[in-house]
C-alpha cells in the first residue's frame, strides 16, 4: 500500500473534525455500563477486609443470608469453579517470579486494606451495602509492612508462604557502564522517589454479568474486552465462543482499566450460580482502595558525564513497590521504563537494574505512561541536575546529547532503534514560544518582590505503540501475548460502511479519526462511517486500548483493511469502466478512471455492484468488505519539548503552575483537535501528580486518600491553559507515518514541574526535592534549606 | 426497611409521583427510577460533580440530595437541555471545542456551566475555572472545557436551563419558571 498524503487531495485526514462521539455524550443519551439494567438483574456487594494483613479466622454469613433481600452470599471457600488464581502476564524467560497466588476472594489470608473475603447478592442497590455489613469477620492481625525498603529486608513477610517479599530482579543494560563512569569527569547520584498515585478516571469500574442457556454475556468498563474474554474462558472454564464482553461506554481508563479484576470474573460467576444478571458497581472508596495503583518507585539514579555535559554512562537501580499481589502488568511497568532510560540522548552506556518487592497495600500496574513516566522523570531531572553541578546551562546540556536528527533510524545503547525523531527542533520550536532571557530577567525582578518563580524543561521520547509480538511476546519481553491489531471494513449494499476495531477506546475518539483515515481511502463522508469497537462479538480478535497504541497499531489496521477493499472496488470498476484496475483512483468522493474524470462511479454504485453481482470480474466474490491483521515491525517513537513556569509561594510553601508549554511530535495529524485533546489530558495528569496527588498509606496500612476528598485530583482552578504547538516527523514504522499521544504529556510533564519547582527554590537553599510537590513538603525543604 | 414516603417532582417539563425509601438519592431517583441516565456518580464524597442537575434554577449535585428534599421541586437534567434537535449553546460549545472526551463528567460539566452562565453571564477565564472547581474532569486537562464555556458565553442565552412541557401541568411549570427569570 502507498502512504495517502489526503490533505494534499483535501481529504479528511489532518482536518480538526468535530467528534462523531459527541452528540450522545453532551445529551446524557450514552451507555455506559451502570446504565444497562436487563430484567431481573441482582446486584453484588463484597466485604472487604478493614486489616493490611490478617489471618481470616472466621465468617458467619448467616445474618446476612437470613435477610429476605439477600439471594446468596459466598466466601473464598465456594470458589470451586474459578480454575486459576488471577492472571499476571508478564513471565520474563530466563527470570525467577516470587508471585503469590492471587484469588478472586481470600482463602484465609488477606494481605491489603480491601482484600475481598465475602461477596454477597442481593435485591437491591442499597440494601446489598447493608446485607455485606451483616457478614461478620473476624481476622488475627499480622504484622505489616508498608516500606517497601522495609520490606526487602524480609523482617515482616506480605505472603508468609512464600519465604521473601522479593519478586524478581531485571535488568537491561547496553555500552560499557565501568567504562562509562571510568571515563567521566564528574559523577552525580540522587534518589528519586516516584510516589504512588490512583488512575483516578471519574467513571468508577462497573461490571454486569447475564448467563442464558451456558452462554454469558459481560459488560464491564474495560479497556481490554479481549483479553477479559480469554481470562473468563481460562478461569470459568467455558470455551471462548460462549463469551460475549462488551464495552460499552467507558468514563476514562488512564491504564486503571487495562486489568483483569476479580471482580469481573465473581460478577460473571455469581451470574451462573444465580442463574439471574449479577451488576456491580463499584464506590470511589473502593476505587481508591482496589483499583490498581500506579508508580510507586525508588530510583537511585547515577550520571558520569565529562566537563562540557557530554553523559558517559547513566545508571538506575529502582526499587518497585508492587503492593500485596502482582496484577496483569505489574512487574512489566518498571521494565517498560527501562526501554527508553537512554530518552532521547546518545547515552554510550546504559543501564536499568529493578527489583521488585511486595508491600501490604494494593497491587500497582499500568497508569498513564507506565513506566515512562519513572523514568522519563528520572533521565530529565538528572539532566538538570548535572547541568547544574556543572555549572552549564540545562537545554545546552540536553543539546549536547541529544542525537543528531540526521541520526534516524537510531539504534541506542539498549539495542532498541528509535523509528524517527528531531529533538533539535521540537526544542527550537518551543524555544520559538518561550524567551529564556526574558523569563530570566523577570525571574530576578520577581526575586525582589519576594515571588519565587521558576523556569522548568523536559525534553523526551517514548516508546509505544505497544506491539510488535516479536518483541513483547513470549519468547522476547515476556508477555504471554501477540501484540498486534485487527480491523475489518464493511461497506454495505448501500455504501455505508462500518469499521470494526480490535482496539477499545474510553474517550480518545477513534470513531471520529478511524472514520477520517476510511472516508478518505473510499471516497465518503465521514459521517458514513461508523466505527464500532468494545464488543467481542462484533468482529474479529483485537487486543484493547492502552499504550498509545490505537492508532499506530489500530489505525494502521483499518488503513491496511481499507487498502484491500480499494484493490478490490478498483478491480470491480475497472471492470464496468472497461479500463485498467492501475488507473483507477478515489477522488472527490468518486472511483475515475484517471485522466477521465467524467467517467467514475460513487462508493454506492461500487458496493451496489459487489453485491448484486450480475456483471463482475470472473472469479471475484461478490460482497465488499475486508479484514486486515497488523503487527508492526517496530516501536514508535513520539517526542518533544516541554516548558513549565512555576511560581513557589515561600511563606505557604504552596506551587502554582502559571504557564505550561508543550511541543509535540507524534507524526503527521489524523486530526489535531484530538491531539490536543490529549496532550491537555497528559499533562495536567502529570501536574496533578507533581502537585498535589498521592495514594498514602498508614504505617499499619490503613489507606489515608480514600476518597476524592483526600486524594486531590487537580481542578480547573489550579490549572492555567496549556500552550501547544507540534512538529510532525513521519514514523517509518506504519503508512500513516504517526505515533501514539495518548501518553506523551503525562511521561513528560512531572520532570517540567519538577525542574521548575527546584529552579524558583535554588536561591532558597534548595538543590533537590521530591514530589509530590505539596505546600507541607515544599515549605518544610525551604525550611531545611535555609538552615 | 423504612417505608417508603410519596414524592412528587417535575423533572424536565413532566411530573411524577413515586412511593421512595427515605434515603434514596436524587441521583439514584433519576437514573433507576426515571431511566434518565444521563447523571452520573463519580464519587461518594459531594467532590466530583458529576451528577450536578438544577433544582428550582440551582446547580445541585443529586448524590448528595435526597430524593424526598427534591419533593415539589422543578428539576432539570442534561436529558433536559436540548430541545429537540436544538442543542443548548453549552452543548453545541462543547462539541465545537472539543471539551470532552470519555464523556463521563460531561453532563454534570455542562450542568455546572449553565448555572455559572446563569450567575455570571459574562465570565473570565479565571472565574470560569473557579466555577467550574467543584467539577473533575480527567480527560481534558480543563483547557477546552474553559475554552468551551467561554465560547458558548457569547451566546444571549447560554445561561438559560429550558423547562418543556410535554404534559400541560409540565408546560405550566415552565411558563411559571419563565416568569421568574430562570434563576438569573
Amino acid at each position: 500500500m502507498t502512504a495517502v498524503d489526503s490533505r494534499a487531495q483535501g481529504g479528511f485526514v489532518g482536518r480538526p473534525m468535530k467528534r462523531k462521539e459527541d452528540p450522545r455524550l453532551i445529551t446524557g443519551r450514552a451507555t455506559y455500563v451502570d446504565d444497562i439494567q436487563p430484567v431481573g438483574t441482582l446486584w453484588m456487594a463484597f466485604v472487604r477486609s478493614p486489616e493490611a494483613h490478617a489471618r481470616v479466622t472466621s465468617i458467619d454469613t448467616s445474618a446476612a443470608l437470613a435477610r429476605e433481600d439477600v439471594v446468596a452470599v459466598f466466601t473464598g471457600d465456594d470458589l470451586e469453579g474459578i480454575a486459576a488464581p488471577l492472571p499476571c502476564a508478564w513471565v520474563p524467560p530466563g527470570v525467577e517470579v516470587n508471585a503469590p497466588e492471587h484469588w478472586p476472594l481470600a482463602k484465609g489470608h488477606v494481605a491489603h486494606v480491601g482484600d475481598p473475603v465475602a461477596l454477597v447478592i442481593g435485591v437491591d442497590r442499597y440494601s446489598v451495602v447493608d446485607a455485606a455489613e451483616d457478614v461478620v469477620v473476624e481476622y488475627e492481625p499480622l504484622p505489616v509492612v508498608v516500606d517497601p525498603e522495609e520490606a526487602l529486608k524480609d523482617e515482616v513477610l506480605v505472603h508468609p508462604g512464600l519465604g521473601s517479599n522479593k519478586v524478581h530482579e531485571w535488568s537491561l543494560g547496553g555500552g560499557d557502564l565501568d567504562a562509562g563512569f571510568a571515563a567521566a569527569d564528574v559523577v552525580i547520584e540522587r534518589r528519586i522517589v516516584n510516589h504512588r498515585v490512583a488512575g483516578g478516571a471519574i467513571e468508577p469500574r462497573a461490571v454486569l454479568a447475564e448467563e442464558r442457556a451456558g452462554h454469558i454475556t459481560i459488560w464491564s468498563s474495560t479497556q481490554v474486552p479481549h483479553f477479559l474474554r480469554l481470562f473468563l474462558s481460562i478461569l470459568l472454564g467455558l470455551s471462548e465462543e460462549r463469551i460475549r464482553v462488551i464495552a460499552p461506554e467507558v468514563g476514562g481508563g488512564f491504564g486503571s482499566k487495562l486489568q483483569i479484576y476479580g471482580e469481573e470474573i465473581l460478577c460473571a460467576w455469581a451470574a451462573q450460580r444465580v442463574g439471574r444478571p449479577v451488576k456491580w458497581v463499584e464506590t470511589r472508596s473502593e476505587a481508591m482502595m482496589v483499583t490498581h495503583h500506579g508508580r510507586d518507585q525508588i530510583a537511585t539514579v547515577r550520571v558520569g558525564a565529562k566537563r562540557d555535559g557530554t553523559v558517559t554512562a547513566f545508571h538506575a537501580k529502582i526499587l518497585a513497590d508492587f503492593g500485596a499481589y502482582l496484577m496483569l502488568l505489574t512487574p512489566a511497568v518498571p521494565a517498560l521504563g527501562a526501554f527508553v532510560m537512554s530518552g532521547c540522548y546518545r547515552f554510550p552506556a546504559v543501564q536499568t537494574d529493578i527489583v521488585g518487592v511486595l508491600t501490604n497495600k494494593f497491587s500497582t500496574d499500568a497508569i498513564r505512561g507506565a513506566g515512562r513516566p519513572e523514568a522519563t522523570h528520572m533521565i530529565e531531572v538528572a539532566m538538570d541536575q548535572l547541568a547544574h553541578e556543572l555549572g552549564l546551562d540545562p537545554l545546552d546540556v540536553r543539546r549536547r546529547n541529544f542525537i543528531a536528527a540526521d541520526d534516524f533510524p537510531h539504534e541506542t545503547a539498549l539495542g532498541i532503534v528509535y523509528d524517527s525523531g528531531n529533538y533539535q527542533a521540537s526544542l527550537a520550536k518551543l524555544l520559538e514560544h518561550l524567551d529564556v532571557a526574558a523569563f530570566r530577567a523577570e525571574q530576578e525582578r520577581l526575586r525582589g518582590e519576594g515571588i519565587h518563580r521558576g523556569l522548568g524543561f523536559s525534553t523526551y521520547t517514548e516508546i509505544c505503540g505497544l506491539a510488535p509480538s516479536r518483541v513483547v511476546g513470549p519468547g522476547g519481553f515476556g508477555l504471554q501475548t501477540g501484540l498486534w491489531e485487527s480491523a475489518l471494513v464493511r461497506v454495505h449494499l448501500t455504501g455505508a460502511v462500518t469499521v470494526y476495531t480490535g482496539t477499545s477506546p474510553h474517550g480518545q475518539g477513534h470513531e471520529t479519526g478511524f472514520a477520517q483515515i476510511v472516508a478518505d481511502r473510499l471516497g465518503c463522508d465521514p459521517e458514513q462511517v461508523e466505527v464500532v469497537h468494545g464488543d467481542t462479538a462484533a468482529g474479529p480478535q483485537g487486543l484493547g486500548t492502552y499504550g498509545s497504541r490505537s492508532l499506530a497499531v489500530g489505525g494502521e489496521a483499518v488503513a491496511k483493511a481499507t487498502a484491500k477493499v480499494v484493490e478490490k472496488g478498483k478491480a470491480l470498476v475497472a471492470h464496468k469502466l472497461e479500463a485498467s484496475p492501475d488507473d483507477i483512483e478515489v477522488r472527490d468522493g468518486r472511483w475515475i478512471v484517471r485522466g477521465s474524470p467524467e467517467q467514475g462511479m460513487t462508493l454506492a454504485e461500487v458496493a451496489g455492484s459487489a453485491y448484486i453481482p450480475e456483471d463482475i470480474p470472473e472469479g471475484m466474490e461478490p460482497g465488499l468488505e475486508e479484514t486486515a491483521f497488523y503487527d508492526p515491525n517496530n516501536f514508535v517513537f513520539p517526542f518533544g519539548a516541554h516548558a513549565a513556569i512555576v511560581d513557589v509561594d515561600a511563606e505557604t510553601g504552596k506551587v502554582k503552575v502559571v504557564r505550561y508549554l508543550a511541543v509535540d511530535d507524534c507524526g503527521p495529524a489524523i486530526n489535531p483537535l484530538l491531539i490536543d485533546g490529549q496532550v491537555h489530558g497528559g499533562i495536567v495528569h502529570s501536574i496533578g501528580q507533581a502537585l498535589y496527588e498521592q495514594v498514602i498509606y498508614d504505617e499499619i496500612g490503613q489507606l489515608v486518600t480514600g476518597t476524592f476528598v483526600d486524594y486531590a485530583l487537580p481542578t480547573a482552578a489550579e490549572i492555567p491553559s496549556i500552550e501547544t504547538d507540534r512538529t510532525e516527523t513521519p514514523s517509518p514504522v506504519n503508512s500513516l507515518g504517526v505515533k501514539g499521544i495518548g501518553e506523551a504529556g503525562t511521561i513528560a510533564a512531572s520532570a517540567a514541574v519538577a525542574n521548575a519547582v527546584i529552579d524558583a527554590l535554588r536561591p532558597l537553599g534548595v538543590d533537590y526535592m521530591d514530589m509530590p510537590f505539596t505546600p507541607m513538603r515544599v515549605w518544610n525543604a525551604i525550611q531545611e534549606g535555609q538552615q | 426497611m423504612s417505608s417508603n414516603v410519596p414524592v412528587r417532582l417535575s423533572v424536565n417539563g413532566r411530573v411524577h409521583e413515586l412511593d421512595v425509601e427515605p434515603r434514596l438519592l436524587l441521583v439514584h431517583l433519576l437514573r433507576d427510577r426515571l431511566g434518565l441516565t444521563g447523571s452520573h456518580v463519580g464519587c461518594d464524597t459531594t467532590s466530583c460533580g458529576a451528577c450536578t442537575v438544577h433544582v428550582d434554577g440551582e446547580a445541585v449535585k443529586s448524590c448528595t440530595v435526597l430524593a424526598v428534599q427534591a419533593d415539589g421541586t422543578k428539576v432539570t437534567t442534561i436529558e433536559g437541555l436540548a430541545q429537540g434537535d436544538q442543542l443548548h449553546p453549552l452543548q453545541e460549545a462543547f462539541w465545537e471545542d472539543h471539551g470532552l472526551q470519555c464523556g463521563y463528567c460531561t453532563p454534570g460539566m455542562i450542568m455546572a456551566a449553565a448555572d455559572l452562565l446563569a450567575r455570571n453571564p459574562d465570565p473570565t477565564e479565571e472565574e470560569i475555572r473557579h466555577g467550574l472547581e467543584g467539577n473533575l474532569c480527567r480527560c481534558t486537562g480543563y483547557h477546552n472545557i474553559v475554552r468551551a464555556v467561554s465560547d458558548a458565553a457569547k451566546h444571549p442565552h447560554a445561561g438559560r436551563i429550558p423547562h418543556p412541557g410535554p404534559t400541560p401541568e409540565g408546560a405550566a411549570i415552565g411558563l411559571e419558571l419563565a416568569r421568574e427569570g430562570l434563576g438569573a
